[in-house]
């Protein structure tokens, strides 16, 4: 702000020859970005072209560089026809579906109980924060547990109330899904109120005590006021929660390993097997490509429809 | 309707005030409710790792362990897999990215945010296009290029490209546009190279956005499990996610008391950093959302 007042400040303008013209070439700007971009360069640019290039081949990568085979667009073609790929993008659908809209608009509702003037709002703030600071697999083998159809304390707690035969959780291709679901969204909640929380606090308060002299109820604040006004963090939260939960594939791999049968096999975990159980590195390679096609595309039809739907103060 | 709702109808201001009263009450217990099931089952992981096999799956649940057993404990930080080896080697990797991202992305942001030069633009838009490629397509290739270059099997597997991060860079670069060029320029009129105006003025008022970046980057980097699950074979290299799967037996048999002491004791770390930094950890998580 400053700045920008005291850069176009006519005397400074009169005084001084334009910038551009006293600019003569410098190596010091590459020499600051440089380390920076060779590792960009070796570790994530050169990887990505790895990635198409072996997207055409058949190769296990153990066998060196004598066992690729070229085959050109196959791996696509057998990705497209590929009927367990199409079913583990459906399992990934409802997964991602199941789980995050819901964790947003309770990670919402969090908040504005948060918001208010409760006491111990510290420490309930910490609650509710602690699953996503704690590694996956602490995570993993507690619900594992958890769930345990026979002894687990969640059993034991359904059974105790009433419920005669309650789920086999982990162990039934029915219920291993929603299982899965409920755990990503316990631990995304806290997430999701915390980031709702810090964007509520810069909500202007003139616009809340306007309604209250229109008598406006909590509620009725909350729809007209609260939720448009959010609507840019709801976005942000929905589109890096649907982006993050597509792509995750480590807790699968410790709760069910894709199982039973493939009933929790998403398209992640379907691709890092074909990578690292069966070596077949060409294959995971062009489903991964085809998969980001699709991700980036649904994005992009959110995106979109975000622009006319959330509102933007300015 | 905007009648009746100008006067809050004819009741009393003790009646508003006890529907007040009513209502945030209902919301604290609410959220005191809720806030029970986010604990238990951290709480239930603790008690199991002091319960002895046996007793972890008695019922009804016993809610405190009697007889205390340190068992798991005992097994996790002295028996054939200790975890101050898995802590260790997290420590190394935590402590080498969070060094090396500080340092290449705040020069890096450094230039985008403060220097021009020629071809700053299309460098920069080539970085954010590959912040929103899924890490988990890197996984296939870079197995392939570290396989190649010898450091699969090792700790730089993960250490490296920890080092040289986007994200950094662009988080860093957006709180550097924030600090005014006229500080800077002031400085340079006085004879201060690029460098100096990097390390002496524009780092120390950068102190909060850098300390953001840290903990993120040490937490995430702590957390992480399916990098070294892919990169990793040696045990004696494991860190500390994929060596808490050495306490939970393969075949299923798990032995819950020895799984959650592993899991307490790899919570631990963490816990302390959040609660020492609460306020930077949370102020971090919301300025990582200018990410989107």
């Amino acid at each position: 702000m400053i700045d920008g007042q005291q850069r176009t400040h006519p005397d400074w303008v009169e005084l001084e020859p334009p910038r551009k013209s006293r600019k003569r070439f410098s190596w010091t700007p590459y020499l600051f970005i440089a380390p920076n971009l060779l590792g960009f360069a070796a570790f994530t640019l050169l990887p990505l072209i790895f990635a198409l290039v072996v997207s055409f081949a058949d190769w296990d990568v153990i066998s060196g560089m004598k066992g690729i085979t070229w085959v050109g667009l196959e791996n696509f073609r057998d990705g497209f026809s590929d009927p367990t790929f199409w079913k583990a993008m459906r399992i990934t659908a409802i997964y991602v579906l199941g789980s995050i809209p819901l964790t947003v608009v309770l990670g919402l509702l969090l908040a504005v109980g948060l918001n208010g003037p409760s006491p111990g709002r510290g420490i309930l703030r910490l609650i509710f924060f602690i699953p996503y600071i704690v590694n996956a697999v602490a995570i993993s083998a507690t619900w594992i547990l958890l769930y345990h159809p026979r002894y687990g304390p969640i059993n034991a707690i359904l059974r105790w109330i009433g419920v005669d035969r309650p789920p086999l959780w982990l162990a039934s291709s029915d219920w291993a899904l929603p299982a899965l679901i409920i755990m990503a969204i316990w631990g995304g909640v806290g997430y999701n109120a915390i980031i709702f929380l810090a964007a509520l606090q810069t909500l202007p308060e003139d616009l809340y005590e306007a309604s209250d002299l229109d008598g406006a109820g909590v509620i009725e604040k909350f729809r007209s006021i609260t939720v448009p006004l959010l609507s840019p963090t709801t976005f942000f939260l929905l589109i890096t929660g649907f982006i993050g939960s597509s792509q995750s594939w480590g807790m699968i791999n410790l709760m069910t390993r894709g199982g039973p049968g493939t009933s929790t096999t998403v398209a992640s975990y379907f691709i890092y097997q074909n990578a690292f159980q069966y070596y077949r590195f060409g294959y995971a390679a062009a489903l991964s490509w085809i998969m980001f096609a699709i991700v980036l595309v649904l994005m992009l039809l959110l995106w979109v429809y975000q622009r006319r739907a959330v509102f933007y103060d300015s | 309707m905007s009648i009746s709702a100008i006067t809050p109808s004819g009741r009393s201001m003790k009646s508003v005030k006890r529907q007040r009263m009513v209502r945030w009450l209902i919301v604290f217990l609410v959220l005191w409710l809720i806030a029970l099931l986010f604990v238990l089952p951290f709480y239930w992981m603790a008690i199991s790792s002091l319960k002895r096999d046996i007793d972890v799956f008695r019922l009804p649940i016993r809610w405190w362990p009697d007889p205390i057993s340190t068992y798991g404990f005992e097994r996790v930080w002295t028996g054939p897999h200790p975890i101050t080896k898995f802590m260790g080697n997290s420590l190394l990797v935590a402590g080498s990215r969070v060094f090396g991202e500080v340092l290449t992305a705040s020069l890096a942001a450094y230039a985008f945010a403060r220097m021009e030069f020629k071809g700053r633009n299309v460098i920069f838009v080539l970085y954010l296009a590959t912040m929103i490629i899924p890490h988990q397509m890197l996984l296939v290739p870079r197995f392939i290029l570290y396989q190649a270059i010898g450091i699969h099997d090792t700790l730089w597997a993960l250490i490296l490209p920890g080092m040289f991060t986007v994200f950094g860079t662009f988080l860093l670069r957006q709180f550097f546009m924030g600090i005014p060029l006229d500080l800077t320029d002031a400085a340079k009129i006085d004879g201060a190279s690029e460098l100096q105006c990097y390390w002496q003025i524009v780092m120390p008022l950068a102190k909060p956005a850098i300390a953001s970046l840290m903990i993120l980057a040490f937490v995430w980097s702590w957390n992480d499990y399916e990098t070294p699950l892919v990169m990793l074979t040696t045990e004696s290299r494991f860190t500390i996610p994929i060596g808490l799967t050495r306490y939970m037996d393969e075949g299923g048999g798990i032995s819950p008391s020895l799984a959650m002491a592993g899991a307490v004791s790899s919570i631990v770390p963490v816990m302390v950093i959040f609660l020492l930094l609460q306020r930077q950890f949370i102020q971090a998580l919301t300025r990582s959302g200018l990410k989107g």
